[in-house]
């Protein structure tokens, strides 16, 4: 089974710092693997836990750095990254990064089975690159997707968690799957030999020259949005100076207010 | 005359208790009003699709709320949502309404579909939308939270449709209907050439989520780290319980195993607009507020008074929650 996992890598953004100008300040921010994405590795990693066969190729567009993240990706087990590298990929949109993630995939692994994306990447939060891709690529998508349940080698069975409740689907291959985090797994550790193949891996690089992509459709060119205007959000300022008073009196006050809200009378 | 805006009326899952128009389709609803009167009353246009008798189930969501067309797709391979039909069906019916603005709720299918449709017009779509509006150039300007909620991007589509998803509870439905005399145009599903890959084999319905169903509650109380431990949470579900109150919390409280994620608000978690929001050791983060700042009332208990939570409190006591709420809870059963 052939498997392509898109991952990204992202600034931590538990750790943003504005500059005087209220811009964020970009250097010196850490960059990680997007927390989902771990999450996109582990549930190939469990395929190849059955499937020994299984190839597993992680692929990521981005800067030159981002290849850390693909020898993080080897380190747990991955067997090859690619990065999708070029000043003509820069800036762009869920479009234009499915375009060009999908004119890769075209490229590295034309026989894929399986394509896994992260449900979110927690910079832009948009959702929106795995179902991008897979519409480019003509196959059909599972989002939301908990678990990989089963699979043979024509199949795949997972559930997948919606507003409502849990679905258990099937799809025929190929087809992308995005998944989401997993908060109460802990995620495979690199072992020494892990470390040693990551250090030792040869990265391939790919750019626009190396895969089929018009121009105009990938990069700030290939982008249908732009942004206007970034600020940093103001918080509706209600003013009303904190009290305090003895705890008694906060209770009673509190005890008045709730009152005069009608909260007593909520149905 | 401009070219319209177009919703997509999603339909919650079919079951034998009766399916709904998903009330986030209300909510867009009453703001494609608002914008149809800055691009001089642009018509209106919903899609909806299901498995039979729509028009006669669904009809007044949209005579009541100045819907012009609807265009209506019934097939009984409808009944259950399919990425692969129900994009194809979009697809193929926004390209013949020919809308400038396309507007889908952000739920889990809303999320799903649109970017395959997006991508299909060759066009961009804009995720998570908190505020939309018409700028000086009659462009959709869509503002949405990036970065963890620590910066908003307006961003501006140079293709059209414009493309745009909101999720549930960040506009209101309209306070008060608007009639229309709403055609409906009944479309057959162009979908028999599909081989479809995706099967729905089963499904769990959650007891549970239904029942802490935090959007529609309208009192909250939530709880964060300053609510210790599992007993902090439990005098919270006491307290809650005096007010017919669901409880919520906060991304840390969520974290430290004192609530299921089901009970979070915020960027990751729900958006919460209940009349009365009571914030318990909750320090106020951006990324927690983004989900609740539409509350009628806020009311915060935290024993730093430089909390940035009080930024935004309209009742805001500064003081110990292990002080304050169990005399509270007393008082109250008094
Ligand atoms: C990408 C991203 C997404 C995120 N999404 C969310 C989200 O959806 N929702 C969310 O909530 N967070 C989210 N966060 C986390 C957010 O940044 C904050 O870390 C979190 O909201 C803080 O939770 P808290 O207020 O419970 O904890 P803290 O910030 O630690 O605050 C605890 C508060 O309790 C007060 N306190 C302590 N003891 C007492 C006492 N005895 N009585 C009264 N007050 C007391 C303290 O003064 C303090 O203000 C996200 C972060 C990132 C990076």
């Amino acid at each position: 089974m052939k498997i392509a996992i898109c991952i990204k890598q992202v600034p931590d953004t538990t750790d943003i710092k504005w500059t005087e100008h209220n811009t964020i300040q970009r250097e010196g921010v850490e960059s990680i693997l997007n927390p989902y994405d771990v999450y996109a590795i582990e549930a190939a990693l469990k395929i190849k836990q059955k499937d020994t066969n299984a190839e597993l190729t992680a692929l990521t567009m981005g800067p030159a750095q981002a290849e850390e993240i693909l020898r993080k990706a080897i380190s747990v087990g991955v067997d090859r990254g690619y990065l999708i590298s070029d000043k003509k990929f820069a800036a762009a949109d869920t479009y234009a990064t499915g375009s060009t993630l999908s004119a890769a995939i075209k490229k590295i692994i034309p026989d894929f089975d399986m394509i896994i994306c992260g449900q979110f990447a927690i910079d832009g939060d948009t959702a929106q690159t795995g179902p991008t891709v897979a519409n480019m690529l003509n196959i059909p998508q599972i989002t939301y997707v908990k678990e990989i349940e089963s699979f043979d080698e024509k199949t795949v069975t997972v559930l997948r968690e919606v507003e409502d409740g849990v679905e258990k689907l099937t799809a025929e291959f190929p087809v992308l799957l995005c998944l989401l985090k997993k908060e109460d797994e802990e995620p495979t550790r690199a072992k020494i030999n892990g470390i040693i193949n990551a250090k030792n891996a040869e990265i391939t690089t790919l750019t626009m020259d190396d895969i089929e992509l018009a121009p105009e459709r990938a990069g700030l060119k290939g982008s249908p949005t732009y942004v206007s205007k970034a600020f940093r959000p103001i918080q509706k300022h209600r003013n009303v100076p904190p009290t305090e008073a003895s705890p008694e009196s906060q209770v009673i006050f509190l005890y008045n207010k709730l009152h005069e809200l009608g909260a007593f009378d909520n149905e | 005359m401009s070219k319209g805006i177009l919703l997509y009326a999603e339909l919650t899952r079919y079951s034998e208790d009766g399916q709904y128009v998903h009330p986030v389709f209300f909510e867009l609803a009453a703001k494609a009003n608002e914008l149809s009167k800055k691009l001089n009353d642009a018509p209106i246009y919903a899609i909806l699709l299901g498995s039979k008798n729509l028009v006669e189930n669904f009809k007044e969501g949209f005579t009541e709320n100045n819907i012009d067309t609807v265009y209506v797709v019934e097939d009984e391979r409808l009944q259950d949502y399919s990425t692969e039909y129900y994009s194809k069906i979009i697809t193929d019916l926004t390209k013949e309404i020919d809308p400038e603005i396309f507007i889908i709720g952000a739920t889990t299918q809303g999320r799903d579909i649109a970017p395959r449709i997006s991508s299909s017009l060759h066009t961009g779509l804009t995720a998570d939308c908190i505020e939309l509006d018409i700028n000086e150039k009659g462009q959709l300007a869509a503002t949405r939270p990036t970065f963890g909620g620590q910066l908003m991007a307006t961003i501006l589509c140079k293709n059209q449709p414009q493309m745009a998803t909101v999720r549930p509870k960040v506009f209101k439905p309209l306070k008060e209907f608007v009639k229309k005399d709403t055609k409906f145009i009944t479309k057959k599903a162009n979908i028999d050439d599909i081989e479809k890959k995706v099967n729905l084999i089963e499904f769990l319905k959650n007891p549970e989520k239904e029942e802490s169903a935090l959007e529609d509650a309208e009192i909250i109380v939530a709880g964060g780290r300053g609510m210790k431990d599992l007993m902090g949470f439990e005098m919270l579900k006491e307290f809650a319980s005096l007010l017919n109150a669901k409880v919520g919390a906060s991304r840390v409280a969520v974290e430290m195993g004192l609530a299921s994620h089901e009970m979070q608000i915020g960027q990751t978690g729900k958006t919460v607009t209940p009349k009365i929001y009571i914030a318990c050791g909750i320090s106020g983060a951006l990324q927690h507020t983004v989900g609740m700042t539409g509350s009628d009332k806020i009311i915060a208990i935290n024993i730093d008074k430089n909390a940035p939570i009080f930024d935004i409190a309209d009742i805001a006591i500064a003081g110990d929650v292990f002080e304050i709420l169990p005399e509270l809870i007393n008082m109250i059963k008094k």
